[in-house]
């Protein structure tokens, strides 16, 4: 098990990830963005419909195509010596910083600490009968689970039959799936914390969910 | 005498002056408001009668200012008036103008759509001793005073359902229709059954009601209200307006803003006085037949004397409705029409039965026709010449006398001649077989090599990907001239590549070879590779789109758009035969004024119908594209929806195969009325189809709508159009559907 703590400071030292754009074709690439420090948007609307900034325009055949910014951040360097060049595909283009935001750097702590334990095929997922009982009185947070133990129903087009938990021993931290929804292969089912760091994990988020300062 | 109540009352009045005429008129709102200041300090130490007298001047001084106010009402102050929470509703007018009422169908937010009020009601009239309680059937937007659920009367599609459905009621009880017009327009949702596809169905089953309509109209405010409007006689109150957009709508669509801006105030108030939306207005052009005279500043609840005014003009015109068709008339019509003419409306003093026997109501429908055939006949330009006409009338009285002949006169000695000789034939071929049998050889027919190669051998399997060869000198779009390529906008979800134009337009026309996305492409695209080469005559070219209201600089525009693509409006029709089968095609072009609706278009539509219903051909709509309704012809345009329904319902009744295709963008107006009839619809993939558009649905309803909601798909999962083409078989398809739906003869019965 890792130090959570420690994984938190480590986050706190570089608090952004490094975005690198590259040249997703050939053609004669334009940038349409100011420098260093300019901000940048990603995607935004209901359904992603607006486009994020517009950070160059790669011209292939008298085909002008846009690149647009697919995340949120500032401009940490521009390759402007390629401004006006023809650029092969994969080309690096420039780096952007996005900045974590609360909910990301909590996923990226619970990623590295908790056990994920995923859907094996596509199905609706129901937890077996008495465990399902007990996470109705008293949440999910209070089912040990250990290996081989009978733990989901998987239920598709009226096919049901039992799942096993395979993994280490522990306390499901999280579920993330819900009665009338699909969970597609792969997908994760219930994040399972050992015993012992329940207690540090908590405080971690909470301290994540108070303290961090997501930048604009 | 409650003074305190008289003083409310005249605050109220004082803050309706105030909300009509916004920052003008200060003077005498200035004046009142210190005269009713006056008032309240002097009240505390007034005796009961001083009280009294004073209150009875004041009262006086607001009637008079009122009436001085009244004529200086520009256009705008008429839409302020409408929508005011003060102003008069269908409750008002049920609970005034009626004897008595049964609502039907809902109890204020508990209903289907609580801004569409049906009621069965009673108006009672007196004869001697005798006293007949006449029944009807009351539908209208009710905008309530001021409630949320009501959408200010905008109806929802399932509301306009409920009003048909209880149409057809009071058709089933042969009882007469008061419908009442109270909407800024209809809510644009697209669930089923659909904004503009129930308008339509509305529009089309009221063609042919077989009982009289009354509407009166207070804000008609374009689709919404012909949802209910179209009727034998319509009446308009003096202080509403009938119009094709709101004054706010035709501002932001004027000066070009983006939306979430608002048009300058200025803008708006030029556009509703340009739109020509007044009763007077209305009156003049015709589109209304009577204008019933309101209170100064418009009627509020407590006029009851205008209620009275009101309840004798409906009666008086259901009254004319029903004698106009009766047999027995002569003399009580001329007393309706000598008392209209009189201004002095007393309808109760005679009795007329209001019901239709078959043959009234038929000659109800056949005068419903005319009356909107007639219309908006001057808001076009015609520039055959005489010659010209005098040979259409020669050749549309020739092919009316040989459809008699063939289809009428023939088909009934024809068809009993005919099945005459099929028996003989049956029996002659089975004393032929017995007799010959001997002599026939016997074993397999010889077929040709290229059956047995068609049959026998895989297809090519680029088929279908291009168009063959066949088509080379068709019509090749401009923009498969450029040297470039194209992205497709799928290509970052389906990884679709680059295509090269020229083959992107030229031979896939333009389809994309990866997902299947169609590129727009020009309407002369269809009209040269899919009707059959040389076969298109156009008729009706001299019909020429005009600006009936002398809207400022729209002549030029006009003028521009004529001379940059070469038309005289958005509507072409012509004459033209797809693998032989001859069809009559009227067609809307997207780049002519974005393919709108003008009297024009409406006069040509009609022609081609009547053309296509004379020679017996099946009716081929095919929509390049189109914006709805010209707005810049006001009600000239939105006339035009109920008008053509009228005539496409006409053709279909006759027998005629009515057959439309959408491609690229179609919403609004003509989806909503002439093309949204057609039991038959299909679209081409790229075609969106809808009520209102995005930037119009989030301006007036606040919602967001997600990005395919237009998208043809959407458009056949919900039930509004029948099919959807690919671009490179509209050909096949097109002669498949005319001929499994339009039989042997390509023309129904």
């Amino acid at each position: 098990m890792q130090d959570v703590k420690a994984i938190l400071e480590e986050i706190k030292a570089s608090p952004y990830e490094e975005v690198e754009v590259l040249a997703p074709h050939t053609g004669v690439v334009e940038f349409k963005v100011s420098g260093q420090g300019a901000k940048v948007l990603a995607a935004s609307g209901t359904w992603k419909e607006k486009p994020g900034t517009l950070l160059a325009t790669l011209v292939r055949e008298r085909n002008a195509r846009n690149i647009h910014c697919t995340r949120k951040g500032e401009v940490q360097t521009v390759h402007a010596h390629l401004n006006g060049k023809f650029v092969e595909a994969g080309t690096p283009l420039m780096v952007l910083r996005h900045f974590f935001t609360k909910d990301e750097v909590t996923q990226l702590i619970l990623k590295k600490v908790l056990f994920l334990f995923n859907a094996p095929e596509r199905a609706k997922y129901y937890f077996a009968a008495e465990t399902d009982k007990k996470v109705k009185v008293s949440g999910c947070q209070s089912i040990k689970v250990k290996d081989g133990m009978d733990l989901f129903i998987v239920s598709r087009m009226k096919r049901e039959k039992g799942l096993s938990y395979s993994g280490p021993e522990g306390i499901i931290y999280a579920t993330y799936f819900s009665h009338d929804q699909n969970v597609d292969a792969g997908q994760p089912l219930i994040s399972v914390c050992p015993e012992s760091q329940m207690d540090v994990i908590r405080d971690v988020v909470n301290r994540v969910q108070s303290d961090w300062e997501e930048r604009d | 005498m409650d003074i305190e109540k008289s003083i409310q009352e005249l605050a109220d009045r004082l803050q309706y002056i105030r909300d009509i005429f916004g920052s003008r008129k200060s003077d005498d709102v200035a004046l009142l408001s210190s005269k009713l200041e006056e008032f309240r300090s002097r009240e505390a130490g007034a005796s009961m009668a001083q009280k009294v007298k004073l209150l009875s001047q004041l009262e006086d001084l607001f009637v008079f200012v009122e009436k001085k106010l009244d004529p200086e009402l520009t256009p705008m102050d008429r839409v302020r008036i409408v929508r005011h929470p003060q102003r008069i509703t269908l409750k008002d007018i049920l609970e005034f103008c009626y004897d008595n009422y049964t609502e039907i169908g809902g109890q204020d937010e508990y209903s289907i759509d609580p801004s569409m009020l049906i009621a069965r009601a009673y108006i009672t009239r007196r004869q001697g001793d005798k006293v007949h309680n006449q029944p009807v059937m009351v539908i209208g937007q009710e905008k309530g005073h001021g409630q949320e659920f009501r959408n200010g009367g905008s109806v929802k599609p399932w509301g306009n359902a409920k009003a048909l459905q209880y149409m057809k009621v009071a058709e089933t009880e042969n009882i007469p229709i008061h419908t009442y017009v109270f909407t800024p327009g209809a809510f644009p949702v697209e669930d089923y059954p659909g904004a503009a596809q129930q308008i339509a169905r509305n529009l089309y089953e009221m063609a042919a009601l077989r009982v009289p309509v009354i509407a009166c109209f207070s804000e008609g405010g374009s689709g919404g209200a012909e949802a209910i409007a179209l009727a034998d006689t319509r009446l308009m109150l003096s202080h509403g307006y009938y119009s094709v957009i709101s004054p706010e709508g035709a501002g932001a669509i004027e000066s070009g803003i983006r939306q979430g801006q608002r048009a300058p105030v200025e803008l708006i108030e030029e556009c509703a006085a340009r739109l020509n939306i007044t009763a007077e207005d209305n009156l003049r052009m015709g589109y209304v037949d009577r204008v019933v005279q309101e209170p100064p500043l418009g009627a509020r609840p407590h006029h009851y004397d205008f209620f009275k005014r009101l309840r004798q003009e409906m009666m008086m015109a259901t009254d004319e409705a029903m004698l106009s068709v009766k047999g027995m008339n002569f003399i009580r019509a001329k007393a309706i029409k000598r008392r209209k003419q009189a201004a002095l409306a007393d309808a109760e003093s005679f009795f007329v039965r209001w019901s239709l026997d078959e043959r009234a109501a038929e000659r109800l429908v056949w005068k419903r026709y005319s009356k909107f055939r007639n219309m908006a006949k001057h808001a076009c330009m015609d520039k055959t010449s005489v010659s010209r006409r005098v040979k259409d009338t020669l050749q549309q009285m020739s092919w009316s006398t040989y459809s008699y002949l063939r289809y009428e006169f023939l088909r009934t000695y024809g068809q009993k001649l005919s099945h005459l000789a099929e028996e003989a034939e049956a029996e002659v071929r089975v004393v032929a077989q017995r007799l010959l049998r001997p002599f026939k050889r016997t074993g397999a027919r010889k077929v040709d090599t290229e059956t047995i190669q068609k049959l026998t051998e895989l297809s090519c399997a680029e088929d279908g990907i291009c168009l063959d060869g066949e088509w080379e000198g068709a019509y090749l779009s401009p923009k498969a001239r450029e040297d470039k390529a194209v992205t497709c906008p799928n290509a970052a979800t389906h990884g679709c590549l680059d295509l090269w134009a020229p083959d992107l337009f030229g031979d896939f026309a333009g389809v994309c070879q990866y997902c299947g996305h169609h590129f727009p492409m020009e309407y002369q695209w269809v009209m040269n590779n899919v009707l059959d080469k040389d076969s298109v005559m156009e008729f009706n070219q001299d019909v020429e789109a005009a600006n009936p209201l002398n809207y400022p600089g729209f002549d030029q525009k006009l003028e521009d758009a004529k001379k940059k693509l070469k038309l005289k409006s958005s509507c072409v029709t012509y004459e033209a035969s797809i693998e032989g089968m001859k069809v009559v095609v009227g067609m809307l072009v997207a780049p002519f004024r974005g393919g709108t609706v003008g009297a024009a278009e409406g006069e040509k539509f009609i022609r081609a119908l009547a053309r296509a219903r004379k020679k017996h051909y099946p009716f081929l709509a095919y929509v390049h594209g189109t914006a709805g309704i010209r707005i810049q012809e006001g009600t000239n345009g939105v006339i035009q929806m109920p008008r053509v329904t009228m005539a496409v319902r006409r053709y279909i009744e006759a027998g005629g195969l009515y057959l439309v295709l959408y491609d690229t963008n179609s919403y609004a107006g003509p989806v909503a009325s002439f093309l949204g009839c057609s039991p038959y619809q299909f679209s081409v993939r790229s075609a969106n189809i809808g009520f209102a558009g995005p930037g119009v649905i989030k301006e007036t309803t606040g919602v967001d709508i997600p990005p395919d909601y237009h998208l043809a798909y959407n458009a056949l999962a919900r039930g509004h159009i029948q099919g959807i083409w690919d671009r490179r078989e509209i050909r096949n398809n097109l002669v498949q559907a005319f001929q499994t739906i339009g039989g042997r003869n390509l023309y129904y019965r």
